[in-house]
């Protein structure tokens, strides 16, 4: 652990405020912050876990559990709802068997909403990993699931 | 190399670019274009010529705001004008491609419009398209039209020329630009940028802040992200020219996470400054040193604001503070600091280049400017749009927005996100400008406009709202905490059919403690929805409320679903698709929908064929239906018997 981080740590010595930044890089390395990376980061920031915690859990980007090998983003923004986005978010829960804010069994998908993409001309719309799905109907929903399943 | 030195290099390669003797394809592949299928158009186009065997450049630009015909390929043939396609599939993109560039058959049928004077046959003025004439594009100028990952396209085009003016001008005269051109802060509250600049130029101290609030979190609005993928740079220059007016030698750009083709974008566009000499020491020769960091934000909608976006800076919870003090006096690490919105930093490097004067000819005695709006929901041609400040709802959303979709009418229009107001069809001659809307119980706001129609339910839209701003509380405050909450209770309990007659008198009460007593801006506008949806649509609440019924058929507890016996022709596929089993019948019975089973998905609504419509939602009234299925034709009889 110490030595996965200590690459991303060394670029932040002596930076003010760089904390946020810090368990973001973090957070694109292991995929989540586990208790042992924040204690990682407390111990380097000369911060308390808690303190890291505290303002961890205050941003809606990070999580503490692990993910899924796929992370499917459906929007609910203010467009995508007007236009279904709620129906597109229970097919993809139906879909996947799971609901928002879960991860599947085998780790395969983790399946969270997002309050807005700005694809919003296109809505509904759907992330998948990177891929941007927009104009969606709940059958296309089911389908592009199916794609990323083998 | 002096900067007239860039230029000349600048423009020599942008005239090459213009006079290519290839053939040049232009592809939008911003975030928007990506989600229609840009990137699939590229692969396409450039498999194509790969097989066609044609030398051509194709060159990824940002969007040009047609978002309802995405994705979208501009062709410039030499010596032909440029030519704008849309709604392309792989499909068509190929046979175009071939059409065009070997068969020399510009495809009127596909192409949107030309540039240029020079006209071509069956095919309209780009710009005379109706989406497109009551606009003026002057921050979205480059968008669309120049490569957003060279900087050289940017100034060739009188980019970072407003930069250099400023530079040979006393920071005082700056200001004094500003102040002749009106601008207004474009993040939504329309304070006087240069007002704003002179508090923090004024302050004491001599290490000073500038930030760019690139925090886009309304749900509903990609104005800012369209421009920082399609011109970084105007934003940039912006920037610079505010840092040496204010005198702050360190620069943030808070950007969401979630924009990561802007923050990419960003990115590139820094190190390109930097070996410009536009950006770090002793910019263009003046002596003056700027730095501009990128800081990505963690997803909180409070950070939005200056105060909660300072702290995340700091690295802190994004947390408001009273003001006073301003962050003029003391912001960021406590010292003067001066936050933008990403457009208002653009329309800065656009006064600069035209002057304070040429800037305000636009707009209105008190709104001067233009305003770009992403015009979203229910119209016809959703987009992100540019207007002068002053044009009237009516002709943004009919005239430019090519009205409701699928001839459904209007019902109410949504600006600022969930910090606005909903404004009825009676309101559509009203001016948008910062007065008018303040008025009207809306706001500005950075410019999302969502249009709904019938079909859209506005206790649901007031309840939606609240659902986000009250998950976006940081729970700093208690009128904001414990008021958004107690609001969202009441509206969902409306929404389930449980509304008590007080509920509306209760909504109006909390909402305005939570108005004039919540620590920010958060809290301050929270209730502006739940307040205008009541000021006009105070019957659609009564509806909900005293008879149980929601006239949109929006709301699941309200609504019920029967199919109807003198259509259905007993295909099966409801039955088939239905989840919860709850429609009996088989082939050629009639079929019957057990409404305790029931969970209101609406999938039945939706398959049934449309050359049968058998499905029919209903609120407030019950379908006579046969209590089990009975052989189609039988419907009379079975009708009787229920």
């Amino acid at each position: 652990m110490q030595n996965q981080l200590s690459e991303i740590f060394k670029s932040y010595e002596g930076e003010k405020g760089a904390v946020i930044t810090i368990l973001q890089k973090v957070q694109g390395k292991l995929g989540y912050l586990s208790r042992e990376a924040i204690a990682e980061v407390a111990r380097f920031l000369r911060m308390s876990e808690t303190e890291i915690f505290g303002i961890a859990s205050f941003y809606a980007q990070f999580r503490f559990t692990p993910v899924g090998k796929h992370a499917v983003r459906v929007c609910l923004g203010t467009a995508c709802h007007v236009r279904g986005g709620e129906e597109i978010m229970k097919a993809a829960e139906n879909k996947l068997g799971i609901e928002r804010g879960n991860t599947t069994g085998g780790l395969t998908f983790s399946l969270e909403r997002v309050a807005c993409f700005g694809s919003c001309a296109l809505g509904p719309v759907m992330v998948v990993d990177k891929d941007v799905y927009g104009r969606l109907t709940t059958t296309k929903v089911r389908d592009i699931l199916s794609k990323y399943n083998s | 190399m002096t900067f007239e030195e860039i230029q000349k290099r600048a423009v020599t390669e942008w005239e090459n670019w213009q006079k290519s003797r290839k053939p040049r394809i232009l592809v939008g592949t911003a975030t928007c274009g990506r989600a229609a299928g840009a990137l699939g158009i590229l692969d396409v186009i450039n498999d194509a010529l790969r097989k066609l065997k044609i030398k051509a450049t194709v060159t990824e630009v940002g969007c040009i705001g047609l978002c309802y015909v995405e994705p979208m390929v501009d062709i410039i043939k030499p010596g032909k004008p440029r030519i704008s396609y849309g709604g392309l599939t792989p499909e068509n993109m190929l046979q175009l491609l071939e059409d065009y560039l070997i068969n020399d058959n510009p495809r009127p049928d596909l192409a949107l419009g030309y540039f240029g004077k020079d006209k071509v046959d069956g095919i309209p003025a780009f710009f005379d398209m109706p989406v497109l004439k009551p606009q003026i594009r002057i921050v979205l100028r480059n968008c669309g039209s120049i490569d957003p990952a060279n900087i050289n396209h940017y100034i060739a085009n009188g980019g970072y020329s407003g930069l250099r003016k400023a530079l040979s001008l006393k920071p005082e005269d700056v200001i004094e630009e500003l102040k002749k051109s009106g601008l207004r802060g474009r993040g939504g509250a329309g304070f006087p940028t240069w007002m704003k600049w002179n508090f923090c130029r004024n302050a004491p101290g001599t290490e000073k802040y500038i930030i760019c609030n690139a925090d886009e979190g309304d749900p509903g609005a990609f104005m800012n992200r369209s421009l920082l993928e399609g011109d970084p740079h105007s934003v940039l220059e912006g920037m610079v020219i505010g840092a040496y007016t204010i005198g702050a030698n360190q620069a943030y750009i808070y950007c969401r996470a979630e924009y990561p083709l802007a923050l990419e974008r960003l990115g590139l566009a820094l190190r390109q400054m930097e070996e410009y000499g536009f950006l770090g020491a002793n910019i263009m020769g003046s002596g003056f040193d700027l730095h501009i960091k990128i800081k990505e934000g963690a997803g909180a909608f409070v950070c939005g604001e200056e105060t909660s976006l300072i702290a995340s800076i700091e690295g802190k919870r994004g947390m408001p503070r009273p003001r006073p003090p301003f962050p003029a006096i003391a912001g960021l690490w406590g010292k003067p600091t001066n936050i933008n919105n990403v457009e208002t930093w653009a329309d800065v490097a656009l006064i600069m280049q035209r002057g304070g004067e040429w800037y305000s000819q636009f707009g209105t005695e008190k709104s001067k400017g233009t305003k770009t709006f992403a015009l979203v929901g229910k119209v016809e041609r959703t987009g992100l749009v540019e207007v002068p400040l002053g044009i009237k709802l009516r002709e943004i959303i009919h005239d430019v927005g090519g009205g409701i979709q699928n001839g459904r009418k209007f019902k109410a229009v949504q600006t600022g996100g969930p910090s606005g107001g909903c404004l009825p069809a009676s309101l559509l001659d009203s001016p948008v400008d910062y007065e008018s809307l303040a008025a009207a119980g809306s706001i500005m706001g950075s410019g999302g406009m969502i249009v709904m129609d019938e079909d859209t339910c506005i206790v649901d839209m007031a309840r939606y709202f609240l659902t986000f701003t009250q998950a976006e509380s940081c729970g700093k405050c208690v009128p904001c905490r414990v008021g958004t909450r107690q609001m969202l209770m009441i509206l969902q309990r409306i929404t389930n059919g449980e509304g008590e007659p007080e509920d509306i008198e209760r909504l109006l009460r909390l909402a305005n403690t939570v108005k004039s007593g919540s620590l920010c801006g958060l809290g301050q506008t929270a209730p502006n929805p739940v307040l205008t949806t009541i000021r006009y649509f105070r019957k659609e609440y009564e509806d909900h409320i005293h008879k149980k019924i929601c006239p949109a058929l929006v709301c699941k507890k309200l609504v019920s679903y029967y199919i109807h016996p003198e259509k259905c022709r007993g295909c099966g596929i409801c039955f088939k698709n239905c989840p919860v089993e709850a429609i009996s019948g088989s082939k050629k019975m009639i079929h019957v929908i057990d409404q305790k089973k029931c969970i209101k998905c609406g999938t039945c609504f939706q398959v049934c064929p449309q050359r049968f419509s058998a499905v029919v939602k209903v609120s407030g009234k019950r379908i006579r239906v046969p209590k089990k299925p009975v052989p189609v034709g039988m419907q009379k009889v079975a009708g009787k018997r229920t």
